[in-house]
C-alpha cells in the first residue's frame, strides 16, 4: 500500500509538512536561503516589535551562523539515511528494540544503509525489554545506547523501564516512531498511533525531548539530546521521529545539512568553598560516617571513595545505588554505624530522610511510625545531583531532609576537591586519633564478616536451597574468573554484597531505581551484552516474579549470542506482595485466606508451579531444573558454567527459601 | 485436641515460668502452625530469618525464655506485626516454639569450605 499520495508530495503548494521543516530552517540557519520560510514568515517577524536589543555581529554569527562544517551532500537521499550517518558520529553500539511501521524508514536505513553496524539491530520482544537491555548494558558499559519505539502504544509499553532509568540516573536515548501530518499519514492503525505531542507520555520522567521538523534539527536534536543524556545528572531523553521526515527524500530548502560535533560536558562539580566547610566538619568529627549510593561507577570513582575514607578513617556505608567502595575494604560497614555518627557525608543519596530516619510499617490504619536514626546534633553534609534534575510529578526524589551543608554536583567530580580539602584542613595533632579510630573500625569490620559468616550457615543444608547456599555455591565457581554480577531482580538478602568479594565497579551496579519490576531481565541481558565485549563472565540472580513481566529478552539473548549465567531465585510467590497482604490482615485481626497456596491470594506463583527451565529451552537457552536439593546445585553450575564458556546463555531453575 | 494442648501448655508454663511448655506442644504441629500462619514469609522456613524481611533477625535456636517469645508474637512493637490470640490461639504459639526448638543447631561457619572461600 503507497504510504501516500506522492503527487501531493511533490506539489508546490506548501504541505503542513513542508512548512514545519521550513520553518525550522528559518529559526535554525537565518544565514541560508530559507526560500520558503522567506515567503511564509517573513510578514509576521516584521509586525512584530524587538523586545531586545539586535545581537552584535558576533553573537549574531554564534547564534546564526552554519558552524564551519562540510556540508552533507544530500543528492535527494531519504531523511532516515542521513538520520543514520548522525546517529553513526555517536558510536553507539546496539540498539536494542522491538519492530513497527511507525519506524520503518530509519529501520531500513539502519540495516542498509547503515550495514547494521553501529549500532546494531538487537530483536527484542518488548519495548520494556529494549529499554532495560540499554539500560542493563550502561550500568556495566558506562556508554548509552539508543532504543526505537512504536508510536503511542510502543512508548507506553516502553514507559515503566524508562521510568526505571530516570530514577537510576541511567541515559538512554529512547527515538520514538510518530506521524505527524494528519493531512497525509495513513487512516487507522497508523494514526492511531500517532500523536499530537507523542513524548508527553515521559515527559515526566525523561530530562530532555524534542520533536524535530526538518532534517538538520534532527541533526542537532539527536547530538543535544545525547548532550543531555551524558550529562551528570544522567537520565533518558526522548526523540520524536516524524514518519514522514523520515521516509521522504531530504529536500533542499536551502540548509545546509551538517552534523554538530559531540563533546563531552565536564560534570558540574561541587562549589569549592561548600567542599571547605565539608571537609572542615569531616576532619573534626568524632564518628564521621560516609553513605554512597548512585555515588560512583567506575574504578576511578572507587579509588577516590577510598582514598577519602582512609584519609579520614571514616566508615563507608554502601547503600545499594552502585558498588561504591570495595566491600573488602576494612572501613565497609552495616547501616548500624549510622547511629553513632556525629557527622555523616551523603553521596548521591537516592533517599537521604530514610538514611537518617526510620519509618515502621507497624499501624493498623496505615500510618507507620517514625523515628530517627541518629544522635541529635548529627551534622549532615551531601554531595547530589538531586537538586539538578528534580521535577513534580513523580515522587522518585523521596522526603525532603534538611542537610546542613548541601553540595550540588557529581561526587566523582567533587570528590578530588573534597579529598584537597580534607588534606588541608587536617590537623596534625588528630592524627593519631584518626588512626586509632581506624583500628576500632578494622576490628569491627572482621568481626561483622565473621558474624555474616555465621549467619549464612543457618539451613545451609536446607530443601529449599537457602539463599546464602544458593550464592555461595555460584561464588565458588565464579570468583576465580573475571565475574560481573549484572544488574538483576533476585532479592536473596545481599548476600552476595555480603560475602562475595566485591571491589571492580561491575562487580555489582545497583539496583533498578524506580523498583518496577520486569527490568531485572532484560536488564541482566543488557549487562551481559557488554561485558561479552569485555570477555567477561556474567552472572545473574533472577527473581521469579520479575522474569515473568519481560521473559521475550531471554529469547534476545540467546538470539543475539549474549552469554550469560542466570539462577533463579525461585520463592514461587510475588513475595514481597505475600508479607503486605499477611501484615494487613493481622493488623485486621483476620487469619489471612492463602486459598490452596502457600501465601495469601493473589500473591502466589504457584499450582501450577512454571518451569522456568522449560520456558528457557523453548527461547533457545541450555537450562536446568528444578533445583531443590542442595547438593545437586553446585554440579548443575559447574555444567552451565561451561555452556556460557561456549558462548551461549544458560539458566538454573532453583528453588528457594523465601528470602 | 487445640484445647488439649493449650491446658497442657499453661500448665507446663506454670510449673516453669519461662522454659518450653515441653508436655504440651508439639514441635511436628509447630511447624505446620508455622507455614500455615505466614511465619515463613519473614522468617523463612528455617527461621535463619533475612536483612530484607526479618531485619537480619534469626528465630531458630531463639534466645527467648518462651513467655519472652509469646509476649513479642502478641504485641512486637517493631515491623513485626502483632499475631493476636484472635488468629494464632496460645497453644499454636507454644506449638511453634517447639518448632523452632526441635530445629538442628546450625553449623559452625568454620566448618563449612564455601564460607571460607
Amino acid at each position: 500500500m503507497p504510504k501516500k499520495d506522492s503527487s501531493a508530495k511533490n506539489s508546490p503548494k506548501l504541505d503542513r509538512r513542508r512548512f514545519l521543516a521550513a520553518a525550522a530552517v528559518a529559526g535554525a540557519s537565518g544565514a541560508v536561503k530559507p526560500a520558503m520560510a522567506a515567503t511564509e514568515a517573513q510578514p509576521h517577524a516584521e509586525q512584530r516589535p524587538l523586545s531586545v536589543l539586535p545581537p552584535n555581529a558576533r553573537v549574531a554569527a554564534a547564534e546564526n551562523g552554519v558552524p564551519d562544517i562540510p556540508p552533507y551532500s544530500t543528492e535527494g537521499r531519504p531523511g532516515s539515511d542521513f538520520m543514520v550517518d548522525v546517529i553513526k558520529t555517536l558510536n553507539i553500539k546496539y540498539l536494542p528494540a522491538n519492530p513497527a511501521s511507525s519506524y520503518r524508514a530509519i529501520h531500513e536505513s539502519l540495516i542498509d544503509y547503515g550495514k547494521n553496524t553501529m549500532p546494531e539491530f538487537l530483536t527484542c520482544t518488548h519495548e520494556e525489554a529494549g529499554v532495560g537491555i540499554a539500560h542493563g548494558y550502561y550500568k556495566i558499559a558506562n556508554k548509552p545506547l539508543m532504543t526505537l519505539c512504536h508510536g503511542t502504544v510502543g512508548l507506553m509499553h516502553a514507559t515503566m523501564n524508562i521510568y526505571n532509568a530516570y530514577c537510576d540516573r541511567v541515559p538512554v536515548i529512547v527515538v520514538n516512531g510518530n506521524d505527524l501530518d494528519a493531512a497525509h499519514r495513513p487512516p487507522g492503525v497508523p494514526t492511531v498511533h500517532s500523536a499530537q505531542d507523542i513524548n508527553a507520555i515521559v515527559r515526566e520522567f525523561t530530562k530532555w525531548d524534542d520533536t524535530p521538523v526538518s532534517a538538520q534539527h534532527f541533526s542537532e536534536s539527536f547530538v543535544r539530546a545525547y548532550q543531555i543524556a551524558m550529562t551528570p545528572p544522567c537520565a533518558p531523553v526522548a526523540i520524536s521521529l516524524d514518519d514522514g521526515l523520515a521516509t521522504e527524500p531530504i529536500r533542499d530548502y536551502g540548509q545546509k545539512l551538517y552534523i554538530p560535533k559531540y563533546v563531552p560536558t565536564a560534570a558540574p562539580a561541587g562549589e569549592l568553598g561548600a567542599v571547605r566547610e565539608a571537609a572542615k566538619l569531616l576532619v573534626n568529627a568524632e564518628r564521621p560516617v560516609i553513605v554512597a549510593d548512585r555515588a560512583v561507577n567506575s574504578q576511578r570513582g572507587i579509588a577516590l571513595l577510598v582514598q577519602l575514607a582512609e584519609l579520614l578513617q571514616a566508615p563507608v556505608v554502601r547503600q545499594n545505588g552502585r558498588l561504591n567502595f570495595p566491600n573488602t575494604h576494612y572501613l565497609s560497614r552495616p547501616e548500624s554505624v549510622i547511629s553513632q555518627a556525629d557527622v555523616i557525608i551523603g553521596l548521591e543519596l537516592a533517599d537521604y530522610w530514610n538514611t537518617v530516619n526510620r519509618f515502621t510499617d507497624n499501624n493498623a490504619q496505615g500510618v507507620g511510625s517514625v523515628s530517627s536514626r541518629i544522635k541529635p546534633g548529627t551534622k549532615l553534609i551531601s554531595i547530589s545531583t538531586l537538586q539538578l534534575l528534580t521535577k513534580s510529578n513523580y515522587q522518585e526524589f523521596q522526603r525532603f531532609q534538611s542537610v546542613d551543608v548541601p553540595i550540588a554536583g557529581d561526587v566523582e567530580a567533587t570528590l578530588p576537591a573534597l579529598i584537597d580539602a580534607v588534606k588541608v584542613a587536617l590537623p596534625d595533632n588528630r592524627k593519631d586519633a584518626i588512626a586509632k579510630r581506624g583500628q576500632a573500625v578494622k576490628e569491627a569490620h572482621m568481626k561483622g564478616r565473621d558474624e555474616t559468616k555465621q549467619l549464612a550457615a543457618i539451613a545451609w543444608d536446607a530443601t529449599p536451597i537457602s539463599t546464602a547456599r544458593l550464592c555461595m555455591e555460584i561464588y565458588a565457581q565464579i570468583k576465580d574468573m573475571d565475574w560481573s554480577l549484572v544488574p538483576s531482580s533476585g532479592n536473596v538478602s545481599n548476600w552476595p554484597q555480603r560475602l562475595w568479594a566485591m571491589d571492580k565497579y561491575y562487580h555489582y551496579t545497583g539496583d533498578s531505581g524506580g523498583y518496577g519490576v520486569g527490568w531485572g531481565a532484560p536488564a541482566s541481558v543488557g549487562g551481559a551484552l557488554a561485558n561479552r565485549d569485555e570477555g567477561r563472565f556474567s552472572v545473574s540472580i533472577q527473581g521469579d516474579g520479575d522474569m515473568m513481566y519481560a521473559p521475550g529478552a531471554f529469547w534476545t539473548a540467546a538470539r543475539h549470542k549474549i552469554p550469560l549465567l542466570t539462577v533463579m531465585h525461585n520463592n514461587r510467590g510475588y513475595h514481597q506482595e505475600v508479607m503486605h497482604v499477611q501484615r494487613l490482615a493481622n493488623f485486621r485481626n483476620r487469619t489471612v485466606n492463602v486459598g490452596n497456596d502457600l501465601g495469601p491470594i493473589g500473591t502466589s506463583i504457584m499450582n501450577p508451579d512454571i518451569e522456568y527451565h522449560k520456558l528457557a529451552e523453548s527461547v533457545g537457552w541450555w537450562a536446568k531444573g528444578p533445583i531443590k536439593d542442595p547438593a545437586e546445585l553446585g554440579p548443575a553450575i559447574k555444567e552451565a558454567i561451561a555452556v556460557v564458556k561456549s558462548g551461549q546463555p544458560a539458566l538454573l531453575n532453583v528453588w528457594t527459601q523465601p528470602r | 485436641m487445640g484445647f488439649v494442648r493449650l491446658t497442657l501448655a499453661a500448665f507446663a508454663a506454670s510449673l516453669v515460668l519461662g522454659q518450653v511448655p515441653a508436655l504440651a506442644a508439639s514441635a511436628e504441629n509447630g511447624k505446620v502452625a508455622f507455614v500455615k500462619n505466614g511465619c515463613w514469609q519473614c522468617h523463612d522456613f528455617l527461621g535463619q530469618g533475612s536483612v530484607a524481611t526479618s531485619g537480619g533477625r534469626v528465630i531458630a535456636d531463639t534466645p527467648l525464655p518462651f513467655d519472652a517469645f509469646k509476649a513479642y508474637v502478641r504485641d512486637p512493637g517493631g515491623s513485626m506485626p502483632p499475631f493476636h490470640v484472635e488468629i494464632l490461639s496460645d497453644s499454636d504459639v507454644a506449638d511453634i516454639y517447639a518448632y523452632l526448638e526441635s530445629l538442628p543447631k546450625p553449623k559452625s561457619a568454620k566448618d563449612i569450605p564455601l564460607l571460607n572461600q
